[in-house]
């Protein structure tokens, strides 16, 4: 209710990503101190170690976390808001594990090394996912409903689960390697695969911020949206293909992290309302401020030994998903 | 039995001469195989008010939805303002004509203004995101509707009543000059339900709009409207103005209804009184 009003919600946002960010570069094996952070940022010295340790591990985590956090939030806002569903999130409907499971199947199986080419095929098992999820749902007696979808989304990431399990055991040494990425994680991956997904991020972000004006209306229902002009079926396109742009390149550089998709956007719901042109940004922002967090505990916690951001988010997400299947369905 | 009384449209004007802005000719149209209108013609003339009643289930959402663009038709054309809707972008239609839909609901949270801010949607692009103009015609309607006190109340803690007004007020900001209404005073009392149709009276009579609303209270349909259009079975039954189409034989015929019509002493609109059925005592 305030928030909407006033400069300083965006303010606070950008503050507390800005807080984090340093916060997030400063913990590890070896804490730094938050000055000589800020210090290596401004001023880079390479003949600091710890300013070198920053730039070439810590600083890519960080960035890894505000990227992929803000993509996935705002990935869950806009399936939340297309499809009406309060459940809906890339995690729950099959697109985090139709990505892993291509992505597994592409660097594991057929030893796909080009990194352009990871976002590519985590977007081509996204897309996937999310057909077999909804083609089995739409055949259960009743339809696509946010519970039917749920349970397919269940099944078909259990069934591609296994695959992967397979295709593990079948050639543990390759596959080794892949093991923590599963787990979903933000520690390890090499700079050079997230520059091949910088313009995924980008440009779904973008498409995201152009659609949500259209995606409010939609989510007032189908026929008040065509009354107000907007054109669904081109609308629901354009959605689900920035969709499967977030997810891919966010799966391709921290594997499947679940329910950062449905967390998000239902605090930003609280916060400023059902304006999706407020929604996206604020989802954006916060997703990001949240991962950063979540990592920063994934690395607390049980120090000095860090624990995957995957585990963190499904350890903090699934209670939430218990409590909105009770309250919302 | 139930003869379908040939529609008074025929082109572009209706039987009294008033150009029709709104209209469908020879239209089918229905749910996957299941037809539920079969060639039906219908014209709403410019400026009224034109009534669409009809027993539960006879087809009025449908023909609501197919002159929405919202059920294509599979046969048939249907025309706004003189152009066949099939040629026209979703948006240019929706700058020209605006749609109540039956029983819409609000996102959670959705205040009272951001609700009513969502019928310039037609009149915003990308790049004119918001102009004095759409924060004008917002304003005209949340005061025509009696909603500006609510400005800021989230829609979904708010009573039925004013609830509706919300969504005519966001209808009425679309600014259009064909408005479509589908049971816009089902479920509100008889105090909110006159002060609802007074003030789509008022819209047609002052701002010349057009409207078809579907209603279910018979009287009311009678009271304020210009013409009524009575459906039955898919088909249209009767149509005229309201002295022409009230009679204790339509209401049979189209109804199923055991009623007496008397005309109204201040206004001379008729009004329909259906006849009491009760268990007669002595036979017991
Ligand atoms: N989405 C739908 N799918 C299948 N059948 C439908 C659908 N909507 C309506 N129908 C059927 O079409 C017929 C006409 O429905 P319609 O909604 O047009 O009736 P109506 O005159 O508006 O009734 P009411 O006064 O109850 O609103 C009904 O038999 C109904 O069961
Ligand atoms: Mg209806």
């Amino acid at each position: 209710m305030t928030l909407r009003l006033t400069m300083l919600g965006p303010i606070m946002v950008i503050g507390s990503i800005l807080v984090l960010f340093l916060w997030h570069i400063a913990v590890g094996a070896k804490s730094i101190p938050i000055l000589t952070v800020a210090e290596s940022l401004w001023h880079f010295d390479r003949t600091e170690f710890d300013h070198v340790v920053i730039r070439n591990l810590r600083l890519p985590r960080a960035i890894f976390a505000v990227t992929v956090g803000a993509s996935l939030a705002v990935a869950g806002s806009l399936m939340q808001g297309v499809t009406r569903n309060p459940l809906a999130e890339p995690g729950l409907l099959g697109l985090l594990a139709g990505a892993s499971f291509a992505v597994v199947a592409a660097v594991g199986f057929f030893g796909l090394a080009t990194p352009g080419w990871i976002p590519v095929v985590a977007a081509a098992g996204a897309l996937g996912g999310a057909v077999l999820v909804w083609t089995i749902a739409a055949r259960v007696p009743g339809g696509a409903t946010p519970l039917s979808l749920i349970l397919s989304g269940a099944a078909v990431t259990a069934f591609l689960g296994a695959l992967i399990t397979l295709m593990q055991l079948m050639d543990e040494q390759t596959f080794e390697s892949l093991r923590v990425w599963l787990t979903g994680t933000l520690a390890g991956r090499r700079m050079e695969v997230f520059v091949w997904c910088l313009p995924w991020f980008i440009g779904g972000l973008i498409i995201a911020i152009a659609v949500a004006r259209q995606v409010t209306a939609l989510a007032m229902g189908e026929e008040t949206a065509i009354g107000l002009g907007v054109d669904i079926a081109r609308l629901k396109i354009i959605v689900l293909i920035c969709v499967v742009v977030l997810t891919a390149a966010s799966v391709a550089v921290a594997g499947p992290l679940g329910f950062v998709g449905l967390v998000i956007p239902h605090v930003v719901r609280l916060l400023v309302g059902s304006d999706y042109r407020l929604i996206v940004p604020y989802s954006a922002g916060i997703g990001a401020a949240y991962l950063l967090v979540v990592d920063i505990a994934a690395r607390l916690v049980l120090a000095p030994a860090e624990i995957s951001t995957g585990i963190v988010t499904a350890l903090l997400g699934a209670p939430f998903f218990v409590w909105l299947v009770r309250t919302r369905l | 039995m139930l003869q379908q009384v040939k529609s008074a449209f025929a082109g572009d004007h209706d039987v009294s001469g008033a150009p029709v802005a709104v209209g469908c000719r020879a239209i089918s149209a229905g749910y996957g195989g299941q037809l539920i209108l079969d060639d039906v013609s219908f014209g709403a003339a410019a400026g009224q008010i034109t009534a669409l009643v009809g027993p539960n289930g006879c087809g009025k959402s449908t023909l609501l939805k197919v002159l929405a663009r919202i059920l294509r038709p599979s046969a048939g054309s249907v025309s706004l303002l003189g152009e066949d809707l099939s040629r026209l972008p979703t948006r240019k239609i929706a700058q020209r004509m605006a749609l109540l839909p039956q029983g819409p609901i609000a996102p959670e949270g959705l205040t009272v203004k951001e609700l009513v801010a969502q019928g310039r949607f037609p009149h915003q692009t990308l790049l004119r995101q918001w102009t004095s103009g759409d924060a004008a015609a917002v304003e005209e309607a949340m005061a025509l509707t009696d909603v500006a006190a609510l400005a800021d109340r989230p829609v979904a803690t708010l009573s039925g009543g004013q609830r509706q007004r919300c969504w005519i007020a966001m209808v009425l900001a679309q600014d259009t000059d064909v408005i479509l209404l589908d049971e816009p005073t089902t479920f509100l009392d008889l105090r909110v339900q006159v002060d609802i149709m007074t003030l789509l009276h008022r819209i047609a009579a002052e701002k010349r709009r057009t409207l078809v609303v579907v209603l279910h209270e018979l009287n009311f349909a009678a009271a304020y409207a210009d013409r009524i259009v009575m459906m039955r079975a898919g088909q249209i039954a009767c149509e005229g103005t309201p002295t022409e189409t009230f009679s204790s034989q339509t209401l049979d015929r189209v109804f199923d209804l055991d009623a007496q019509v008397i005309a109204d002493p201040e206004t001379g609109r008729p009004v329909c009184i259906p006849r009491r059925h009760m268990p007669n005592p002595a036979a017991a």
